[in-house]
């Protein structure tokens, strides 16, 4: 059994907050400059021009790159062969969330659902454990924005609706959304699984880099599909019109009941702000 | 599409000449409100108190700011999405507010509301809030000190870049999407 320190999990977590908020990931950045070099209409490659100074700006200043410093979303794998001690796993997380919203100056935007009181901290962050083999620990950060959050849905297709119902879903979403939640979007697909498991496994999907292709061929050719039906709406770059609606699309597909379909949508915005670390 | 510069508070002529798709640099002062700050404005003015700044000619900018790091007026400063603040928006257009600045689309009731009360939309790039926050070189609560983020900020505001969505002549800029179904 190998020991890992609870402060060490909160030094981790802290540092991933502030980096994922401050430094636009190099694949989106790519992605921006890719989508700049394609686009022909004046606004959305000026809209594309700004987040490109925005992200050298927040190198250089540490400024957020977006003042919605998200609500902290953890996706952790906790190998069978480790265990942190010195105190508790969600602990250390609530803390370094804590620390590292507070160092870094992040907004913090976690409120009570009815009287809308901020909790001050940033916490408590919403955590996802999974049991895997292995003696390490791995714990991935997402900064999840409420204006794209807002426009993610899950719904329960019947299975004869199938690939097409799916598609349709998908792209009216994404049609409904229009400009709201800060496109060029990235939209992650959970297919299958049940209510609550679809929207987590559409929500992990963002994880992914924007330049991976999904490893089952099948799966790569329908993201390429939803992608290419979503740029067709024409809604580009902050709604303003242009080919760059969507950065990519990534579908997440597991077993579900075989009376159900159950199908979500999870909106990310354009700066796609996400870290991992293994410790 | 036209550029111009213009400065607080807003007048009808500044507001009738602009159309959807021009680029307006804003100068003066500005204030920022959300959904909880409008929700306790709603309830001064059900109380018939005052407010905590001029409606008349003033432009309200739907921001949660990052909290200001040293040495900077304030930290990022992007827009939020502004239909969260459509329930509000007319009425606040009816008792003088010339401008709202934010993101996404607006319902029917505001854009009436515009048409009306000779107001504007205006965009700002949303996710682009440390680049904004240039344009941003004062800025002081002024109440509801107690929404943390979401408190009443009076903003000093120099050239702020915004894009004209929805002018109050019935234009909008915002694109339809290319669809054959509604959901």
């Amino acid at each position: 059994m190998r020991d890992i320190q609870y402060s060490d999990v909160v030094e981790a977590v802290a540092a991933m907050c502030i980096k994922a908020n401050t430094e636009l990931p190099a694949d989106v950045r790519n992605k921006f400059e890719q989508a700049m070099a394609e686009e022909t209409s004046p606004s959305a490659k000026e809209v594309l021009r700004q987040l490109l100074e925005n992200a050298d700006l927040s190198l250089e200043t540490k400024l957020p790159l977006c003042q919605d410093c998200g609500l902290a979303v953890y996706f952790v794998e906790v190998g069978d062969d480790c265990r942190v001690v010195g105190g508790n796993l969600r602990e250390a997380i609530d803390e370094g969330t804590r620390k590292g919203y507070a160092d870094g100056y992040l907004r913090k935007s976690a409120c009570d659902p009815l009287t809308r009181a901020n909790t001050g901290d940033g916490t408590p962050a919403i955590v996802h454990f999974d049991m895997v083999p292995g003696d390490k620990l791995k714990i991935a950060y997402m900064a999840k924005g409420g204006g794209a959050e807002n426009m993610s849905r899950v719904t329960m297709l019947a299975p004869a609706q199938g690939w097409e119902g799916i598609k349709k879903f998908v792209v009216n979403r994404v049609a409904e959304a229009g400009p709201n939640p800060c496109p060029p979007t990235v939209i992650g697909v959970g297919i299958g699984g049940t209510f609550e498991h679809a929207a987590k496994i559409a929500k992990r999907g963002l994880l992914r880099t924007l330049d991976d292709t999904h490893p089952d061929p099948e799966i790569a050719a329908k993201e390429k599909e939803l992608e290419e039906a979503i740029n067709a709406l024409g809604i580009g770059p902050m709604g303003l019109g242009g080919k760059t609606t969507v950065l990519g699309v990534k579908i997440t597909m597991e077993p579900c009941h075989l009376a159900s379909l159950p199908l979500a949508v999870n909106v990310q915005c354009h700066s796609q702000r996400h870290e991992e670390v293994e410790l | 599409m036209a550029e111009y510069k213009l400065n607080t508070p807003l007048t009808d002529a500044d507001i009738e000449q602009l159309k959807a798709g021009d680029v307006v640099f804003l100068t003066g002062t500005i204030h920022s409100a959300r959904d909880a700050a409008h929700k306790k404005l709603f309830e001064l003015l059900d109380a018939g108190k005052e407010l905590p700044f001029e409606l008349e000619g003033s432009a309200i900018y739907y921001v949660g700011p990052s909290p200001a790091p040293p040495g900077r007026p304030i930290g990022s400063a992007g827009p939020t999405t502004s239909y969260r603040m459509d329930t509000y928006a007319p009425r606040l257009h009816a008792l003088g507010m010339k401008a709202s600045i934010g993101k996404g689309k607006r319902n029917d009731e505001v854009k009436a509301a515009m048409k009306e009360h000779k107001g504007v939309y205006f965009g700002a790039t949303g996710g682009a809030g440390a680049l904004l926050s240039n344009s941003i070189v004062e800025s002081t609560v002024i109440a509801f000190e107690e929404l943390g983020p979401e408190a009443i900020r009076a903003m000093k505001v120099k050239d702020f870049p915004l894009l004209v969505i929805n002018d109050c002549h019935g234009g909008e800029l915002y694109v339809k999407p290319k669809l054959d179904t509604a959901e």
